[in-house]
């Protein structure tokens, strides 16, 4: 973590240096869009091969209610899905409004 | 670096008015392909033959109806929900025909890739379950929301918050997200290695590059539309389970 701090500081040291306040502004937004869309994939990302994997562990336990278990998992999956989208959509915000 | 311009977002999803100017009825490529979602599927009913045995047309027809009846309403509703067999039908089709424009040549855009769609589709999916739970449980639907009976009492006021917001706030905006972003990142990743496509191919070394890029297209091409029957799926199966919630409520 700290790492990753340090290369942050530069990055915003050179910014600092180098560019202007637009360009400091659009390498900030996007550096926030990428960081934003990685960390909101992080919860779904577990959420959804728990999910699945349950699942598949239910349908080949009990595969005559493999059609009942299917529905309701892509059901879980449209609301797991959910966080992920949301910052995929704080990406197209902070990246390009 | 390589020749590579990735493109920018207006040139992705804003599309000219074919003609109209700025008045209300222009029409651009979304307007196009929303009529066409909203034709397409009216005269596939409506050119199809009504036999004892189906066949062609009639079968896609059918089969549309029986999905609809024993993969979203069943599961989600029971049988008293096939009163709303119209409803999820029209919710579903609108939804896919918008969707598998996708990956039709010439139009490529989902039209369900701008938020108007899906924020409508959702605000009438907000209007019919909230009518459907007022008209079956009378002024009983909000109280059993707002003060719900199975939680102790002195946690009811914030658990009341809570679910009014998720009821009437996030159940529309999640619905219209979901499909909006979904609709929108597959719009983009098949643009992304369309645009990869040409720019490696366009390249002297990374010419041998190409199989990769294509092939990944193909598949990508494949994967939307399944991710756009799926979404259509996912719409019309969350309509259920709320009209559902509407209805056996407490």
């Amino acid at each position: 973590m700290s790492v990753l701090a340090t290369i942050g500081m530069q990055a915003v040291e050179v910014a600092q240096e180098a560019f202007t306040a637009a360009e400091e502004r659009n390498i900030a937004g996007a550096a926030g869009a990428g960081m934003a869309y990685g960390l909101a994939a992080i919860g779904p990302g577990i959420g959804i091969g728990y999910l699945v994997g349950q699942a598949v562990q239910a349908m080949a336990r009990q595969p005559e209610s493999a059609g009942a278990v299917r529905t309701n998992m892509f059901l879980g999956i449209a609301f797991t899905e959910a966080l992920a989208l949301i910052g995929f959509v704080v990406f197209i915000l902070l990246k390009f409004a | 670096m390589f020749g590579f311009e990735y493109p920018s977002i207006q040139d992705l999803v804003v599309w000219p008015n074919y003609f109209g100017g700025d008045s209300f009825w222009a029409l651009n490529k979304i307007g196009l392909i929303s009529l066409l979602a909203m034709i397409l599927p009216a005269l596939m009913f409506l050119l199809s033959k009504k036999e004892m045995v189906p066949r062609g047309l009639q079968n896609v027809v059918e089969g549309s109806v029986e999905f609809v009846e024993n993969q979203i309403i069943m599961p989600a509703i029971g049988p008293e929900g096939l009163r709303y067999l119209p409803l999820l039908l029209s919710i579903f089709l609108f939804v896919f025909f918008g969707n598998i424009f996708e990956v039709i040549p010439t139009f490529q855009m989902p039209a369900n890739a701008r938020m108007a769609n899906p924020m409508f589709l959702a605000l009438i999916v907000l209007v019919v379950f909230t009518v459907i739970g007022f008209k079956h449980n009378g002024l009983s639907y909000l109280k059993g929301i707002a003060w719900p009976h199975d939680v102790p009492i002195g946690l009811r006021p914030l658990v009341g918050f809570i679910e009014l917001l998720s009821v009437f706030l996030i159940r529309p905006f999640g619905l219209a997200v979901r499909l909006f972003a979904n609709m929108l990142a597959g719009h983009i990743l098949l643009v992304t290695f369309g645009a990869l496509t040409i720019a490696v191919f366009t390249t002297s070394v990374l010419v041998v590059l190409t199989p990769l890029t294509f092939g990944m297209l193909i598949i990508l091409t494949a994967f939307e539309m399944f991710v756009s029957f799926l979404q259509a799926f996912v719409f019309a199966i969350l309509t259920a389970v709320y009209i559902d919630s509407s209805l056996h409520a407490h």
